[in-house]
């Protein structure tokens, strides 16, 4: 049987009729869905299987797109606005993420038109340092919590996290969700986790990482998105970057489906991070364009779509400059983190 | 029995120790051989295979580096009738083995020449000593395509520097030929980076990347182009080796003149105990 899902150039929006007969006021009709595994369980083994090869065809189709000059500028200085420089490394000192958001204030210091990132993305103990350094700047603070990146830590520790990185001005938050509850079937659990956390959050962000390098099929990936969204996350992201599958186009496109077809559903947008192994401008604007064939142009937006990266954005800035000067640039030119 | 159809061969880059075809598909013919023909991202993607084999070889041993490329001279040994059946003289081939050798032998070496422990004024051992520039760019003498090429890439690597080199645009096949040599003598990939095609349109891109830190001109004989290719080097103050004034014989002594272009003198002041 062909799949017609992908065989369009744009994937047409699944009704949601194929949903359990919910309609487009289906606000109300999520209600009370985290109430019980088995409501979760019959709502997310419900939503229409991913077409694996048509999922992985599509975005390498789509990664064949050529995005040149005005295009390719403007593109990359899309990106740069969307990256969330990160370090979420053991040895991170205060120093080192002072001199990160130094450079996410202005990533290139010998061209002021080097539009800043969207946020500095640190542990939680670093919340203070990098909160006091961005301050006033626009750019935005993000910490990781929950136990990042196993998310294996009692409820009470996770909220604990939480409300101690917003207290120390994060304004994002990127939690990891219970791959284990959530592959042992125990949706409730997960959904609550998420419902928990975003009330300690206040008015911070909500990322909710999926980690799809441990969730092994698309299936998966598809429902642990619905969850998180349903359970009120304001962005679901890839991955944590600290297991060997992070981001990859495929999964990034099942997820922006995901986005889309809730905004459909619900009204409510979601933004999507993929995050980890994306290392350069090419993979970048494949992603840009997976976005825009995907969710659309509403989701081309650092509000909308981020990328979670260190290493990126100095390619972006290397292929900025060649840009500009027309001849190639190259590492000694960019701070090493 | 019907004729046997034999498999002919596309001659292709030599980057970061893989054959690719040229990014842009683009091939030119040569001798009844389609040879690539690189485009200027073909020279941004050999820089960056050049730079990411810049730790590792300069990091190597000098002895270890003097085995690898007499191991290049034993490979070469063993392809002799290969080159000559490209045109190659023997006297060429032989020349360009001895070179191998000769250059091989001076990688442990160099720095007892060109080291010193200099006399100061103070309580200090203070010790120079040569260290590899980094990633070098070289336009091959489009002349001699094998002893030519032999005699500018081999002084450059045997001190740890990578290259990236342009080879000869009328006759690249011995070039190609000798990357297969190169692939299979333990040298670590992206030490050398070998592109075919048209000099003056590679030749500015590969001038003017910031990430190149040397460039030998040697086979750019039109001077107005090696004068804008050096003027492109100043951006970002390569070291420069100019076209010769004179045509060069290869079959001569070649000094050390092109081992030392590319060399920078690190000096170390250690305090001496009591």
């Amino acid at each position: 049987m062909i799949n017609h899902e992908y065989v369009h150039g744009r994937q047409p929006t699944f009704r949601l009729s194929r949903l359990g007969g919910m309609t487009a006021t289906a606000t109300s009709a999520f209600a009370g869905i985290g109430r019980s595994d088995a409501a979760l369980r019959t709502f997310l083994h419900g939503l229409p299987g991913v077409d694996q090869v048509g999922a992985e065809q599509r975005a390498a189709m789509l990664g064949t797109r050529s995005i040149k000059t005005t295009a390719k500028a403007w593109a990359i200085d899309l990106a740069i606005r969307m990256v969330d420089l990160t370090t979420l490394e053991g040895a991170d000192t205060p120093g080192k993420v002072r001199a990160l958001c130094a450079k996410a204030r202005r990533p290139d210091p010998a061209d002021p038109s080097a539009p800043a990132v969207a946020a500095v993305c640190v542990y939680p103990s670093m919340v203070p340092v990098a909160a006091e350094e961005l301050a006033g700047s626009g750019v935005h603070l993000a910490s990781v919590a929950t136990a990042f990146p196993s998310g294996q830590a009692p409820l009470d520790v996770k909220i604990a996290d939480t409300r101690a990185a917003v207290a120390a001005g994060a304004d994002e938050i990127d939690m990891v969700i219970s791959r284990g509850a959530f592959l042992a079937g125990r949706y409730a659990e997960v959904y609550d986790e998420i419902v928990a956390v975003k009330e300690a959050c206040g008015d911070a962000h909500l990322k909710v990482i999926l980690e799809t390098g441990e969730l092994a099929t698309y299936d998966n990936v598809r429902r642990a998105s619905w969850l998180a969204m349903l359970a009120g996350g304001d962005f679901i992201k890839t991955s944590t970057g600290k297991v060997p599958v992070a981001a990859t186009l495929p999964v990034t496109l099942v997820m922006l489906e995901a986005v889309r077809d809730f905004r459909a559903a619900t009204g409510r947008q979601v933004g999507v991070k993929p995050a980890g192994g994306i290392r350069t401008t090419k993979d970048a604007i494949k992603y840009l364009v997976v976005v825009n064939e995907t969710a659309g142009e509403d989701w081309l937006d650092p509000d909308w779509f981020r990328f979670g990266a260190s290493t990126l954005l100095n390619d972006l800035l290397m292929q900025r400059t060649k840009l500009k000067t027309g001849h190639y640039s190259g590492p000694d030119y960019f701070t090493v983190d | 029995m019907s004729d046997r159809l034999a498999v002919r061969k596309t001659y292709k880059l030599y980057v970061g120790g893989k054959f690719p075809r040229s990014e842009s598909g683009r091939s030119y013919l040569v001798q009844d051989s389609n040879v690539a023909l690189a485009s200027r991202k073909d020279v941004r993607d050999a820089v960056v295979a050049a730079r990411a084999a810049v730790k590792g070889w300069s990091g190597a041993t000098a002895y270890n580096r003097g085995q690898i490329l007499y191991r290049v001279a034993e490979m070469l040994e063993g392809r002799r009738d290969q080159f000559v059946g490209l045109g190659e003289t023997p006297a060429d081939v032989d020349a360009a083995i001895d070179r191998w050798v000769w250059y091989a032998g001076w990688s442990d070496k160099i720095a007892q020449v060109y080291g010193n422990a200099n006399p100061v004024a103070g309580p200090y051992f203070n010790i120079s000593a040569p260290e590899p520039t980094g990633v070098v760019g070289i336009v091959a003498p489009p002349d001699s395509p094998l002893l030519g090429l032999v005699s500018v890439v081999a002084p450059a690597i045997v001190t740890g520097n990578t290259v990236v080199v342009l080879a000869s645009e009328g006759q690249p096949l011995p070039a190609v030929t000798l990357a297969e040599v190169l692939a299979t003598s333990d040298l670590p990939g992206g030490v050398v980076n070998i592109l075919t095609g048209r000099v003056a349109e590679t030749g500015p891109w590969l001038a003017a990347h910031m990430d190149v830190n040397a460039i030998d001109l040697t086979g750019v004989p039109d001077a107005e182009l090696a004068r804008s290719l050096e003027e492109a080097a100043a951006g970002n103050l390569k070291r420069v080796v100019r076209p010769p004034a004179t045509p060069i014989d290869w079959h001569a002594d070649p000094g050390l003149g092109r081992l030392t272009a590319f060399l920078e003198t690190k000096t170390v002041w250690h305090p001496k105990g009591v």
